[in-house]
């Protein structure tokens, strides 16, 4: 755990199916139609999580570890 | 090369061009490739004559496989050799995968102790075909080996098969029952019968050099992505036998490959990697694009294809020769016996269903694997660069880090040869490949069980005292596989029951064994079926099941 978040694997052993899912569900669409869907995952999966404060965590984590450098 | 002298195999006149008229074959393979040696030895070792046709006369040289599996060693042990790869390759089990310079987590991939064959070893493909043609000399009377002799021509006739064959002597025919199409990516069979070979090409290109040198890395799988020796890039360095060494480098897609395999362009990127103070040779280097791709069916006719003929992926993963050589497995058992007679051809039928099944999982992981590390367009770049951002400090990420997953046999559940559990428990459920244990033997000597079954059907039961095991083997009698029992040492074994113990336990552990728990286990050595408690009547169907739907004829008194 950190800050609320649970970051141990929560894929049931099917990561790879995930990712590639992810990775099909992006296919024909320009960088904007991409980003906007992005937009929208992130949305609809913030509220799957049922729990506000690690939603907050996890886009502290993600900030965190998207800067350069 | 340097560190390897090819062995060359001598070319003979065939005696269809000496005048002698050839007999018809009942199995013809076509490549002495690992997959069409190990078919070759299979199938003599089951008893049946056959002679493989090869265009060359030496091993496969230059970069081709290195990484051989625990399932493919099983298999290889089997047939007698699995000793002596062992004995001469790098054995391993643990990869290590970076981000730039810094490792971001390691695998295990073989973390517990009690198993003959280890996870990996590494051994040059010309080890393993060399190994293959000595052992198969073994078998003078079944086994014959043409080198230089092409096949050019196939034609089915009835219910058999005409070969076109080509040597520096001239041309002949040979007729055979059936044809094992062994003769890899570029298949002749293949193009010769018009069979369409679908599936996906991989732009990116890669350098895969083969270095000699004295050098302190691990006996590991080291996988690096975008390390500060080759910017921008991944890299994989594997361990071989004789001081030599695998780096593969990521090329992009718009690398010139003649360009890049020249030693001057090479070699800086070598040294990047192993630093200004090892001297190094280069043996090999040569730079690939790869695909996946399988045929739509393995058996047309009396023409089988095994091996690359049938199928073949990227090498992230290990899993073409690996694959190849679990085809030899699941078919020979099945074509021996319809060869003798014992079953129907639709025996071979159900070879296409459950390789078929193996070639596509081998298929979705090494095309996986190749896309995670090529990403192609920006948004596959983003998610690709966000799950190494995050995996160092997120177990979840790391679970999506895909640097190769390593070739597993696949499961063979929902098959028709094997017969579902009643309800689920543990242990290996049929379709399974069977775990290997320790065991010691009825003179006591440790060994090992998968050295105890296979090559033909088998009832694996477990027993605590020998009244039991004395019913059990009664009852077993007219079954017709023979008992293969884990019991205790002190129990007086019936006569003619092979007996082993189970000395640390693990044999009842890894089988979720309890006193009468019995497994069919077939010829290759999976779970065909399994009993908690000792069934005839249901041993016998789930055999009949498992040997092609025919019953088993009960041997004579
Ligand atoms: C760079 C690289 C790395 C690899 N690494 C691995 C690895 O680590 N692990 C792994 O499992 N696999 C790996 N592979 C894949 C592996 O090399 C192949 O899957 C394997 O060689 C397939 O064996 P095969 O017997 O089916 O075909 P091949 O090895 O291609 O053998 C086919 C044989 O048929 C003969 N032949 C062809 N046409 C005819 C004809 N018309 N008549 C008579 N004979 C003919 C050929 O001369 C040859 O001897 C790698 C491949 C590459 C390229």
């Amino acid at each position: 755990m950190a800050g609320g978040l649970d970051l141990a694997e929560g894929f049931a052993g099917r990561g790879d199916d995930v990712y590639e899912a992810l990775i099909r569900g992006h296919e024909g669409l320009t960088d904007e139609e991409s980003a906007a869907m992005n937009a929208r995952l992130v949305l609809i999966l913030a509220n799957q999580v049922r729990d506000p404060e690690a939603v907050i965590a996890a886009i502290r984590l993600a900030r965190e570890t998207a800067r350069a450098g | 090369m340097g560190s390897y002298a090819a062995p060359r195999y001598e070319y003979v006149i065939p005696p269809e061009l000496r005048g002698s008229p050839g007999a018809r074959r009942p199995v013809v393979v076509v490549g002495a490739g690992p997959v069409g040696l190990a078919a070759a030895i299979d199938l003599a070792i089951h008893g049946i004559p056959c002679l493989v046709l090869d265009d060359n006369d030496t091993v496969s040289v230059g970069s081709r496989a290195i990484c051989w599996a625990k399932r493919t060693l099983e298999i290889f042990d089997r047939l007698g050799v699995g000793d002596r790869m062992v004995a001469k390759g790098v054995t391993w089990q643990r990869g290590r995968v970076h981000r730039g310079d810094e490792e971001i987590y390691s695998f295990d991939l073989l973390p517990e102790g009690g198993h003959k064959m280890p996870a990996f070893i590494n051994l040059q493909q010309y080890y393993v075909e060399e190994y293959l043609v000595e052992r198969a000399r073994d078998f003078p009377d079944l086994l014959e080996l043409r080198w230089r002799n092409e096949v050019t021509g196939v034609s089915a006739r009835g219910d058999g098969v005409v070969l076109e064959v080509a040597t520096p002597d001239g041309s002949y025919r040979i007729e055979a029952d059936w044809v094992l199409a062994a003769d890899g990516a570029n298949s002749a069979l293949r193009r010769m019968l018009g069979l369409p070979f679908e599936g996906q090409a991989f732009e990116e290109r890669f350098l895969i050099a083969d270095v000699r040198m004295r050098a302190p890395f691990p006996n590991e799988r080291l996988f690096w992505f975008r390390p500060s020796f080759h910017p921008g890039q991944s890299a994989l360095l594997h361990r071989q036998p004789d001081d030599v060494f695998r780096i593969d480098f990521q090329l992009g897609p718009e690398a010139d490959p003649v360009l890049e395999r020249q030693p001057q362009r090479v070699i800086p990127r070598v040294r990047a990697v192993v630093g200004e103070s090892t001297p190094f040779e280069l043996e090999w280097c040569s730079v690939y694009a790869f695909r996946c791709a399988r045929l739509e069916r393995f058996v047309h006719g009396r023409v089988v294809f095994v091996g690359d003929s049938a199928h073949v992926v990227s090498p992230f993963g290990a899993r073409g020769g690996n694959g190849g050589i679990q085809d030899v497995d699941n078919l020979c058992w099945k074509l021996a016996r319809v060869v003798q007679g014992r079953a129907p051809e639709s025996l071979v039928a159900t070879y296409d269903g459950e390789r078929r099944h193996g070639a596509d999982e081998n298929i979705l992981n090494s095309s996986r694997t190749t896309s995670f590390m090529t990403p192609k367009t920006k948004v596959e770049h983003l998610f690709r660069d966000a799950v190494l951002d995050l995996a160092p400090r997120a177990a979840f990420a790391r679970a999506l880090v895909n640097a190769g997953r390593l070739s597993r046999p696949c499961t063979l559940a929902g098959h028709v040869l094997q017969t579902p559990d009643a309800a689920p428990w543990d242990g290996p459920a049929p379709g399974t490949v069977c775990p290997d244990a320790p065991i010691l033997d009825e003179a006591g000597r440790p060994g090992w069980l998968l050295n105890r079954l296979g090559g033909d059907f088998a009832l694996l039961v477990f027993a605590e005292d020998a009244a039991e095991l004395a019913a059990m083997a009664a009852r077993a009698s007219c079954l017709g596989p023979p008992l293969v029992a884990i019991a205790p040492r002190s129990l007086q074994a019936p006569e003619g029951i092979v007996v082993l113990a189970d000395p640390d336990g693990l044999a009842r552990v890894r089988y979720a064994a309890e006193p009468g728990t019995t497994y069919l286990i077939r010829p290759d050595q999976h779970v065909a079926a399994r009993f908690k408690s000792f069934d005839p009547g249901g041993i016998a169907l789930a055999l009949e099941r498992a040997g092609g739907g025919v019953r088993p004829v009960r041997a004579a008194a």
